[in-house]
């Protein structure tokens, strides 16, 4: 079973339900559903993870999390 | 109120205009074609005698005590089976009529123990009231032994726990038979034997309890006479007062009228005005009322320093100034988002406002979720997407006008039953079945149905079938272009999407495993089969693209129109009572009343007026965030409302070590449930026989609960969250439930309409119920959708992570059975532990004997994040692969197997899907010592 912090594997999840549009594209689906559905501190978690190298990360959440 | 008996009518009622005149003795009436004599008569405020006549049933002409004259007709007809004709001129009583009935009634009689004064039916014996209606002075015959030929010695059956079958007593008059065929469509009954020899049997030759009866208690509610009583009724006596109110179990929400003798409950018999079940129930609602006065129920409020503490028994001030004062004391050291709530889909809509309204006015935060958010969140975010409104479409009725029936993960007959009669009814006038499940269920083989097409689709798969069966509609020309040119948008990038050959069924046959022409032709019998309806459960929700998957039903029912009128729609079958009314009240972190994101300045500044403070504009944390959260140390403490989470959520281990590390958790719950083992505080909760307030069901109705009885502990829940937000400095009371009510009418467009007034003037209300729908909306989105336009959406197939592997080769699916209800706390306390006193795994015979397993044997069923102990049930019914097992006993905790996996867009748990392995059990494993708390793939 993964080890992943949940809100990497939940970013992953979300990142591959828009994995057929664009990036970019994908990448703002991505945001705006954490927009409406995260608490602040996933959002500031996936963030930071992103900032120390988002390990593991989709490409596109981790695209996402530069719109959040 | 006195006992209230409702108006039998004798047939059913007939649609259409009034347009028969016809006149009964003397008096002038109209009814609509196809009425019978009997009705007509009713109408006209005649009762004509009658025995094996009642109004839920078709006419059945056996007893001949309601022979009417009728002018230019021959002899005596049965008002009963003779349809009323223009003009008719009918008598109803004169001595010929009076002569033929008591002759009738002399027959009965004269084999019929006359213990009338000792009777358990006695007052309430249609028998006994016709003796005296049709004048009965003497029994020619004699009685009993002296009249001859007899049935008097025919023994009692008192196998069922909740009614005895007292065959003496019967007078074959059919009423439990045809309630078990008409209504409930189990066809458990049937009469044995030719003319003398004629009696009542349940199948072949053996007892209630070991028939296919499922105790519904149609029948007993059928018979005349005592012959089928409810033992309580037996026990204690006829009841003297009916109290209507609402069932707390499935979200069918059933209305019953609560029959009692003085405060004592006798009996919960179903009200043939209520609106989501008219007069049918099931054996949860009818009979297993029982806990609610077990001695397990904790009265008193309950407190202690430390979980490994004993509880001691507490004032309600010291409680509630304890919670309030722990509250604030864990905020001012952690900050303010370190506390939250989580609502219950048991507790009444007024109980769950004031809840969320607690955490959001008090707390000062939007950390407040709901049991929804492990059942059907995904559909709040499905049908919210697409139709602009998160709610089933239809009204229960609605399926009457169905001709195809697509049931899509769901197993109506033992989830929700009163809605599956109503179903299986529709099923066998002709109505087309299509069931996509992996486990066969009753429905798709039973007495007089069989599915068109059982799609056995492999576990986790839903959107790769729902997405071929769009590929089929849009590449065959099926598309309704008229109603998606009018009412849709996002067709043509839809249409392009769902094109693509990776959609099509022969595509998704490689996934699914259902063969591609089967699915072709499911689809093209949906499209084109007339009137189609889809109906869904927590096969659908409980996966990872559970919300994908609601949509993609979404897209289908728009593509083929069928939306917006009777007989069609997307309807959701809710779990639990009030997982609707839960959701509708703002339960979701994301969401404040009405499905209205908190970051809408608008809506929140209605809510800032009225509550007088400010309110947060981002989302709180979801039920598994607060989990995480609480590992993580961010999250210190938690309300819990009436609910079980310990045992009803996923990977228990998870749930355990999130659990043990909050500084407080107050469990508000009727017993000491598995989250209480972990609580500071326990509230003691109130059942909902002593609750005042609301439920709203699967299709929106909001029904009244009232009250039977004072609260047992005192208070009204409510009151509690009011006296704990009181106690930190919140300023929050209502003198009644009625008042919530107003507050939500007055802050809710949705609920604009309601008060409790309206809803007592007019049984339920569905919601919306505004100025555009005053009397509520049974159908929604006729004209157009709640967003304006139906959005197509693309649901783009994505496998689940949870795969079977050599080290857990098999998959296992969870779900419930008929007898019991979610994890048990009610149903394991009542007599329904009778039919299943244990969890049981089912697989299929090819996965046991290759384990060595036999019917019976004792299993270990494992996966990746734990392991339980349970008997094993071998049943051709489960794919190869594929086993099965229900979460209603807590000594096996199925969720001590089931992982974190969730749904990508509202966290709803992967219940469905879970690789395991499961071992023939040589020497017993503590299944305690899996449990042990620990940290499985958390943290924030």
């Amino acid at each position: 079973m993964s080890t992943l912090p949940s809100y990497v594997r939940l970013a992953n999840d979300i990142a591959a339900q828009f994995a057929h549009r664009a990036p970019a594209e994908a990448a703002t689906a991505v945001a705006n559903h954490m927009k409406i559905a995260w608490d602040p501190r996933m959002k500031k978690a996936l963030i930071a993870h992103v900032e120390a190298g988002a390990e593991d990360l989709d490409p596109v959440a981790a695209l996402a999390a530069q719109q959040l | 109120m006195t006992l209230l008996k409702e108006p039998d009518f004798g047939t059913p009622a007939r649609p259409g205009e009034a347009t028969i005149d016809l006149t009964v003795d003397g008096v002038k009436v109209s009814v609509p074609p196809g009425t019978s004599v009997m009705r007509a008569a009713k109408h006209a405020g005649v009762d004509v005698p009658k025995l094996c006549a009642t109004d839920n049933l078709e006419a059945f002409g056996s007893c001949r005590l309601c022979v009417v004259e009728i002018d230019g007709v021959r002899g005596t007809p049965a008002s009963c089976t003779t349809p009323v004709a223009d003009g008719m001129v009918v008598r109803t009583q004169n001595e010929r009529l009076g002569k033929l009935r008591r002759g009738v009634m002399e027959l009965y009689i004269s084999d019929h123990p006359l213990d009338c004064l000792t009777c358990s039916a006695n007052g309430d014996c249609e028998l006994q009231d016709m003796a005296g209606v049709t004048g009965l002075r003497e029994v020619r015959y004699g009685s009993g032994v002296e009249a001859g030929a007899n049935h008097l010695d025919l023994p009692t059956d008192s196998s069922n726990p909740y009614f005895d079958f007292e065959a003496s007593k019967c007078i074959a008059c059919s009423r439990c038979v045809r309630a078990c065929d008409e209504v409930q469509g189990t066809l458990a009954l049937t009469i044995e034997g030719r003319g003398f020899d004629s009696k009542v049997a349940a199948g072949a030759g053996a007892s209630f309890f070991d028939s296919d009866c499922v105790s519904c208690g149609a029948c007993v509610q059928a018979c005349p006479t005592a012959t089928l009583q409810e033992k309580s009724v037996i026990e204690l006596g006829m009841p003297t007062r009916s109290v209507v109110t609402t069932c707390a179990y499935c979200g069918v929400g059933c209305s019953f009228k609560a029959e009692l003798r003085g405060d004592e409950l006798v009996r919960m018999v179903p009200y043939k005005n209520g609106g989501a079940n008219e007069g049918h129930s099931c054996v949860k609602g009818r009979f297993a009322f029982g806990y609610s006065s077990h001695p397990d129920r904790v009265l008193e409020p309950m407190m202690r320093d430390t979980i490994a503490d004993e509880w001691r028994k507490v004032s309600w001030d010291e409680a509630i100034s304890f919670t309030a004062r722990r509250l604030r004391e864990i905020q001012a050291e952690h900050g303010q988002g370190s506390i939250g709530a989580i609502t219950s889909s048991r507790t009444t809509n007024e109980e769950v406002y004031a809840v969320q309204k607690m955490v959001r006015a008090v707390f000062g935060n939007n950390n407040v979720d709901t049991c929804a958010r492990v059942c059907h969140s995904p559909t709040g975010y499905g049908l919210k997407q697409t139709f602009g409104e998160s709610a089933g479409t239809q009204d229960f009725r609605s399926v009457e006008e169905a001709d195809v029936i697509l049931v899509i993960g769901a197993n109506p007959t033992d989830g929700h039953p009163v809605f599956a009669s109503r179903m299986k009814k529709r099923l066998r006038q002709g109505a087309k079945l299509i069931v996509a499940d992996p486990r066969r269920i009753d429905l798709v083989r039973s007495p007089h149905i069989e599915a068109a097409h059982h799609l056995q689709l492999a576990p986790g798969t839903n959107v790769a079938v729902i997405n071929a069966f769009a590929h089929v509609v849009v590449t065959e020309g099926l598309v309704d272009r008229s109603f998606v040119a009018d009412r849709c948008e996002g067709f043509e990038q839809w249409e392009e999407f769902i094109s693509r050959p990776e959609h099509s069924p022969e595509a998704a046959a490689e996934i699914t495993g259902v063969p591609a022409e089967e699915l072709r032709a499911a689809a093209r019998l949906y499209a084109t089969g007339g009137n189609a309806a889809i109906y869904y459960g927590l096969g659908v929700t409980e996966h990872s693209q559970g919300s994908t998957m609601v949509m993609g039903m979404a897209n289908l029912a728009m593509a083929t129109g069928n939306i917006g009128r009777r007989g069609v729609g997307v309807n959701p079958l809710r779990g639990q009572n009030n997982v609707q009314g839960s959701c509708d009240m703002g339960s979701f972190p994301h969401e404040l009343p009405g499905y209205r994101h908190v970051s809408d300045d608008g809506v929140r500044d209605v809510y800032e007026q009225l509550w007088g403070t400010p309110l947060l504009n981002e989302p709180g944390l979801r039920i598994p965030n607060m989990f995480d959260a609480a590992i993580d140390g961010s999250f210190r403490a938690l309300f819990v409302q009436g609910e079980d989470i310990a045992q009803s959520d996923p990977n228990t281990q998870h749930v355990f070590a999130a659990l043990s590390s909050l500084e407080l958790l107050v469990v508000q719950d009727l017993f000491v449930n598995e989250t209480a083992k972990f609580a500071h505080v326990l509230l003691p909760g109130t059942s909902f026989l002593e609750k005042d307030g609301t439920f709203t069901n699967a299709e929106r109705r909001i029904n009244r609960v009232r009250p039977i009885m004072a609260p047992k502990t005192g208070k009204q829940e409510w009151q509690i969250i009011c006296e704990i937000a009181q106690a930190m400095g919140y300023p929050m009371h209502y003198d009644s439930a009625a008042q919530i009510m107003d507050e939500i009418a007055l802050t809710t467009p949705t609920f604009m309409g309601v008060s409790f007034r309206k809803l007592d003037e007019a049984g339920s209300i569905q919601w919306p119920c505004n100025l555009e729908h005053p009397d509520g909306t049974p159908i929604m989105h006729e004209d157009e959708f709640t967003r304006g336009k139906g959005r197509f959406m693309e649901t783009v197939y994505v496998p689940t992570s949870e795969r079977s592997t050599r080290r857990f080769p098999l998959i296992l699916t969870t779900g419930r059975i008929l007898s019991q209800y979610n994890v048990g706390a009610q149903t394991r306390r009542t007599a329904n532990v009778a039919w299943h006193p244990e969890d049981v795994l089912e697989l299929h015979p090819h996965d046991a004997e290759v384990r060595g397993i036999s019917d019976g044997d004792m299993v270990a069923l494992s996966s990746r994040v734990g392991r339980t102990n349970l008997r094993a049930k071998l049943s051709d019914r489960m794919p190869v692969g594929v086993c099965y097992t229900t979460f209603h006993h807590p000594v096996t905790g199925a969720n001590v197997i089931t992982t974190d996996n969730s749904d990508w867009a509202t966290n709803c748990p992967e219940y469905k899907v879970t690789a395991v392995q499961v071992d023939l059990l040589t020497s017993p494993v503590a299944v305690e010592s899996e449990r042990e708390p620990v940290v499985a793939g958390g943290g924030l």
